[in-house]
């Protein structure tokens, strides 16, 4: 396996993913296997090669700085899991005491 | 012939007659959907009163141009029944992505696409199944159901724009769009039967359109043949104020240059990509193609693309890496789905991107985060947008040569449900031909050139950035030389498919 168990963690960890134990034993073996064939490109000489980000690329676009019509709020906040008003709800942040994170 | 099986261009013309009404081709398409959609699953979502209520609309404005003589105001698609896939925002449909994470997400805005084809007068059918986030070749990674192929129902569509690419080969959409960012809209056209167009990058809006890979990413048409298919990208492309990456190049005439009967053309045909382990069968079909477009008049050329075997590791790293950070923004606060039971905000996140994702989009989330990690950011990231640079500047070199590459879309035919469910490398590896125009931003298009023990093969055609125009003309030789072969899928076998 080219990545270990805790690297695959890790990941899960940095991509906001929980996974059980078995679903982690999957994607630690997944991974490993597809990198495994990414590594191919190791082999590749690209020492001074630029890099594309963009394969047609646009200048700096520039425009008027125009006031618009915005997004209707009632249909925006209609897709909130939660909402209190005319705001988003989410979870306290802040615990009292103990915060679970 | 039904008027669902119809091209847009036939019905324009009868539209224009005054021969039938948008109304009855929106029936026809309806009757066929109460008809094969329990068999076929083409759609997530469908919008029968609305788009009856549109196809009025287009007959009320069709009869007025035809009494003050604008007719020719008109375009074409004025009426016509088209699909979009799941991933393109029509406010006020759900828009889902196929995820659970969506399945209740009603856009407050339409994506620019979506909105150019109503403004023109096209009747919005419905939102078709797709692999979830278009992660995916087959559409079986939908959170919801399989789309079959119409050809063969115990055969995936391709993917991921799976489900637009069966609803109009079983008639029940006129046209559709799709997305592409590694083959998704020419892979299921291929396997479909269709003429499938992945568009040049920026030439195309992607506002509205749910990201995947950002620096990939092109919305494209299904059609059932190239002249519907130059219709369709006419009303798509152009600059959008609000996509800051859409090209202000000037939109042609796609269809006035199909009547030119230049034949002129010098065909690229990479040793690459027409190595021994090609399927003997779709090699004979793309050999035969490629004959047919010389006895046409076309100049054939061997031409080379060296670093093309590259091209699955460099597409899969920066596609996976712009994915994992598109899809950061879903985290159940906003908008879309919010795990229950979840205490505190750093729970919320991480259970409802939990449930909320499938196996293949965490996958690849996992993956772009690896490859976007500080200790592995040069190795790989980095190291793929060089390899990138090579890619590109091996296209723009044989294109520099010659009009166009030719190749298979696919080394496959539409291969069986749960076949490749199990190895996620070997469907990778099924992008092998696709993705460099992708990586290159060139325009690519999928043509139908022929079948495989019933099931439909397509050649693909890569053609120079913003010249649409040149591939769609040698795209129309190989559909006049190929194509008829290819008719569609037999109506009997999609009566005898079983249900689901």
């Amino acid at each position: 396996m080219s990545i270990s168990k805790e690297e695959t963690a890790h990941i899960a960890e940095l991509a906001r993913l929980s996974l059980n134990e078995s679903e982690l034993a999957q994607a630690q073996h997944d991974l490993s296997e597809i990198i495994d064939y990414m590594n191919k490109i190791a082999g590749l000489n690209t020492d001074g090669v630029a890099l594309t980000i963009q394969p047609c690329p646009v200048a700096n676009v520039w425009r008027e700085d125009v006031v618009l019509p915005s997004l209707n709020r009632e249909e925006v906040l209609a897709n909130a899991p939660d909402r209190q008003g005319e705001f988003f709800r989410v979870p306290r942040i802040i615990e009292a005491e103990g915060a679970d994170e | 012939m039904k008027l669902c099986d119809m091209t847009i261009h036939e019905l324009a013309a009868l539209l224009r007659a005054g021969e039938v009404t948008s109304t009855e081709i929106t029936e026809s398409v309806f009757d066929r959907i109460d008809q094969v959609e329990e068999s076929v699953g083409a759609y997530v979502t469908t919008a029968r009163d609305q788009a009856f209520e549109q196809a009025a609309a287009a007959d009320k404005r069709l009869l007025q141009a035809r009494k003050r003589g604008s007719l020719s105001d008109i375009s074409p698609l004025m009426g016509i029944p088209l699909a979009l896939k799941d991933n393109i925002c029509t406010r006020g449909i759900r828009t889902t992505c196929a995820s659970k994470m969506l399945a209740d997400f009603v856009p407050p805005y339409d994506a620019t696409v979506a909105r150019r084809l109503g403004d023109l007068g096209a009747v919005i059918v419905g939102k078709t199944n797709m692999d979830e986030f278009a992660m995916g070749s087959s559409t079986e990674n939908s959170a919801f159901h399989v789309t079959r192929n119409p050809w063969d129902f115990e055969r995936v569509p391709g993917g991921s724009s799976g489900g637009s690419a069966a609803a109009v080969a079983a008639g029940e959409a006129i046209g559709a769009l799709g997305t592409d960012t590694g083959g998704s809209v020419r892979q299921p056209a291929s396997f479909c039967g269709l003429v499938g167009l992945k568009p040049t990058y920026a030439r195309v809006s992607r506002y509205g359109v749910v990201a995947f890979s950002s620096s990939l990413d092109q919305v494209g048409p299904i059609t059932r043949d190239v002249w519907d298919c130059a219709i369709m990208l006419r009303a798509i492309a152009g600059r959008d104020e609000r996509d800051a990456t859409s090209s202000p190049e000037p939109v042609p005439d796609y269809c006035g240059s199909l009547k030119e009967t230049d034949r002129d053309f010098t065909i690229g045909v990479p040793s690459e990509f027409m190595h021994s382990g090609l399927d003997s069968g779709i090699r004979e079909l793309i050999d035969n193609a490629v004959r047919a477009l010389e006895d046409a008049g076309a100049r054939i050329v061997e031409v080379s693309l060296p670093h093309s075997d590259y091209a699955i590791a460099v597409y899969y790293l920066i596609a996976t890496a712009e994915a994992s950070s598109n899809l950061a923004r879903m985290d159940g606060i906003r908008y879309g789905f919010r795990a229950e039971d979840a205490h505190g905000v750093q729970a919320v996140i991480r259970q409802s991107r939990s449930e909320g994702f499938g196996p293949e989009v965490k996958r690849r989330i996992m993956l772009g985060t690896h490859a976007l990690s500080s200790k592995h950011y040069d190795e790989y990231y980095l190291k793929a947008l060089k390899a990138r640079t090579l890619i590109l500047g091996d296209v723009k070199e044989v294109l520099e040569k010659c009009d166009c590459i030719i190749s298979p879309t696919s080394p496959t035919v539409a291969f069986r449900i749960g076949e490749k469910l199990d190895d996620p490398v070997a469907l990778y590896l099924m992008d092998v031909y696709t993705t460099i125009a992708n990586l290159s931003g060139m325009p690519a298009v999928s043509v139908p050139c022929g079948t495989l023990k019933g099931l439909p093969v397509g050649a693909q055609l890569i053609g120079r950035a913003f010249d649409e125009g040149t591939l769609f003309r040698i795209a129309h030789l190989l559909e006049q030389a190929c194509g008829e072969s290819v008719k569609r899928p037999p109506l009997e076998a999609m009566k005898g498919g079983r249900d689901r």
